[in-house]
């Protein structure tokens, strides 16, 4: 079973010479992905991002229940159970957003009345769990080998009551803000795929926090990168 | 002949409409449909509203108890909110536990309430330890035909508008509480947020409330909660095709325009319905 353990050294974004309330402090956790560590799943991966850690293992394309098959794509069905407790309300809500992420990338027309299940686990969250969720999936997809026309990833933005903006925050820092935005974005045109968000602020300031995600996804789009060459590299 | 165009390929159908910037059901991309508000029309209820957006037909009923308040801030109370989906709306929706369209309905009404402190949950509070309210909001779909989300929260903030709490006070010997039933006060309402949501086409057209043709349709679909500061209150986009900064800005101006809409209305209503 071979495995990739790729850390990767703290990525700091700075942004460049703003004086103003804005300073600079937006840097990324430490990441680090594995691959193929299931090896019952089609394909699998693990993703960790600070301390925040979640499980992904894809199925797919496989066999259809005939009440859901769609005649000319994939069904796509995400799960996500959380570490303690049953999955709720929320927990669908996540779901959903996943789900609707993945279709928008993935090329179900190539193949029609099949299904492809996507099961994240989280294993411990310690704040930007759903932009983990969202990266593990994605690395889990590519994997399992599930043709998709781009790349996804999930970035995590916090703003404080002060107006500074801080990327991938800790739990902590999640809570004593004032509006956390999570953002998913493709890696061919960097657009804005899936957005959800929690707390107040201004058109401006969401201007602003998408340029950010958008700046710290290319970075997260390299380590992706760079931990497939090693991957296939050595084999 | 149309119908049998419509029938075989409805998304060329829809987007001969679309080319020359007009909808099958005569609107613009940017306009709503007609919306029409009736508040307090169930009388079992602590506060009600129906709202209509065209076909969409919304209830919404808050009913408010009492509750001992949460262990963790004993100064706050609680809003309940749920949305049912039942199959008397939609031929898509089964009996039975609520669906994932339904659960993701609830859990957009629990953020807009959480994100745009619309009540303080102080407020509710009548005893700090002891006794508080606790106001559950159902909202129940009537009849489904696109924008569900705009129409549960217009219901929601017009019921929440309408509802009159009794005064309630401790009786100091007996520790029971004691209803006031002639003596009632509105809720304070402090943002009145408003959802705007648009429909994705072929990953470059946004138009303005879906219906449920469209929503099928449309490649992806986009909410925006805004509160008359303009502030955005929520910024709901599950997946669908991307966009760009410049597309969002838009939509973030239409929603503006809307909220003005949408506020005019609901003042005019609770003008009307003053004088009891």
């Amino acid at each position: 079973m071979e495995g990739a353990m790729l850390p990767d050294a703290k990525i700091r974004t700075e942004s460049g010479t703003e004086s103003g309330p804005r300073g600079p402090g937006c840097s990324l956790r430490h990441f680090a992905c594995e691959q193929n560590l299931l090896s019952r799943p089609d394909g699998s991966a693990s993703f960790l991002q600070g301390d925040t850690s979640v499980l992904a293992g894809v199925y797919g394309p496989a066999e259809v229940k005939v009440s859901k098959e769609i005649f000319n794509k994939a069904t796509l069905e995400v799960i996500l159970r959380p570490k303690i407790g049953l999955p709720g309300v929320a927990e669908k809500s996540r779901e959903r957003l996943i789900r609707n992420t993945c279709e928008a990338v993935v090329l179900g027309t190539l193949h029609p009345r099949t299904s492809i299940t996507v099961v994240l686990q989280v294993v411990s969250d310690a704040g930007s769990l759903l932009a983990c969720c969202l990266n593990a999936a994605c690395m889990a997809l590519v994997d399992a080998g599930v043709p998709m026309r781009a790349l996804f990833c999930g970035v995590t933005c916090a703003l404080n009551s002060d107006g500074t903006l801080v990327l991938d925050p800790t739990a902590k820092q999640e809570k004593e803000a004032r509006a956390v935005l999570t953002f998913a974005l493709d890696s061919v045109e960097w657009k804005l795929l899936m957005s959800t968000t929690k707390g107040l602020y201004s058109d401006a300031e969401l201007q602003q926090c998408l340029a950010a995600a958008q700046t710290a996804s290319q970075h997260v789009f390299r380590f992706y990168r760079e931990s497939l060459q090693r991957r296939y590299s050595k084999s | 002949m149309a119908a049998g165009f419509k029938t075989v390929e409805p998304l060329e159908y829809y987007r001969r409409f679309l080319k020359e910037n007009c909808r099958p059901d005569g609107r613009e991309l940017g306009e709503f449909r007609t919306t029409t508000v009736n508040i307090g029309s169930i009388t079992t209820a602590d506060g009600s509203a129906l709202v209509k957006l065209g076909n969409t037909t919304v209830i919404c009923g808050i009913k408010a108890e009492f509750a001992a308040p949460p262990t963790d801030a004993p100064d706050k109370g609680y809003v309940v909110p749920n949305v049912d989906l039942p199959p008397l709306c939609s031929s898509r929706f089964r009996s039975g536990p609520p669906g994932e369209e339904a659960q993701v309905a609830s859990q957009f009404i629990a953020d807009v309430i959480e994100n745009s402190q619309i009540i303080q949950k102080e407020d509710l509070c009548i005893s700090t330890g002891k006794l508080s309210w606790v106001l559950y909001c159902d909202i129940i779909c009537l009849d489904y035909d696109g924008n569900i989300l705009d129409a549960c929260t217009f219901a929601l903030l017009a019921a929440l508008k309408n509802v009159q709490l009794p005064e309630v006070t401790i009786n100091e010997e007996t520790g029971l509480a004691e209803v006031n039933l002639k003596k009632k006060s509105y809720l304070n309402i402090r943002t009145h947020p408003v959802a705007t949501s648009f429909a994705v086409f072929d990953d470059t057209l946004l138009i303005v409330d879906p219906t449920g043709e469209e929503e099928h349709l449309a490649t992806g679909t986009l909410t925006v909660v805004m509160d008359e500061e303009g502030k955005l209150c929520c910024l709901h986009k599950p997946g669908g095709s991307g966009l760009t900064g410049a597309k969002l800005q838009d939509c973030m101006s239409r929603a503006v325009t809307r909220h003005k809409e949408v506020k005019k209305l609901m003042d005019e209503v609770i003008k009307s319905m003053k004088p009891k």
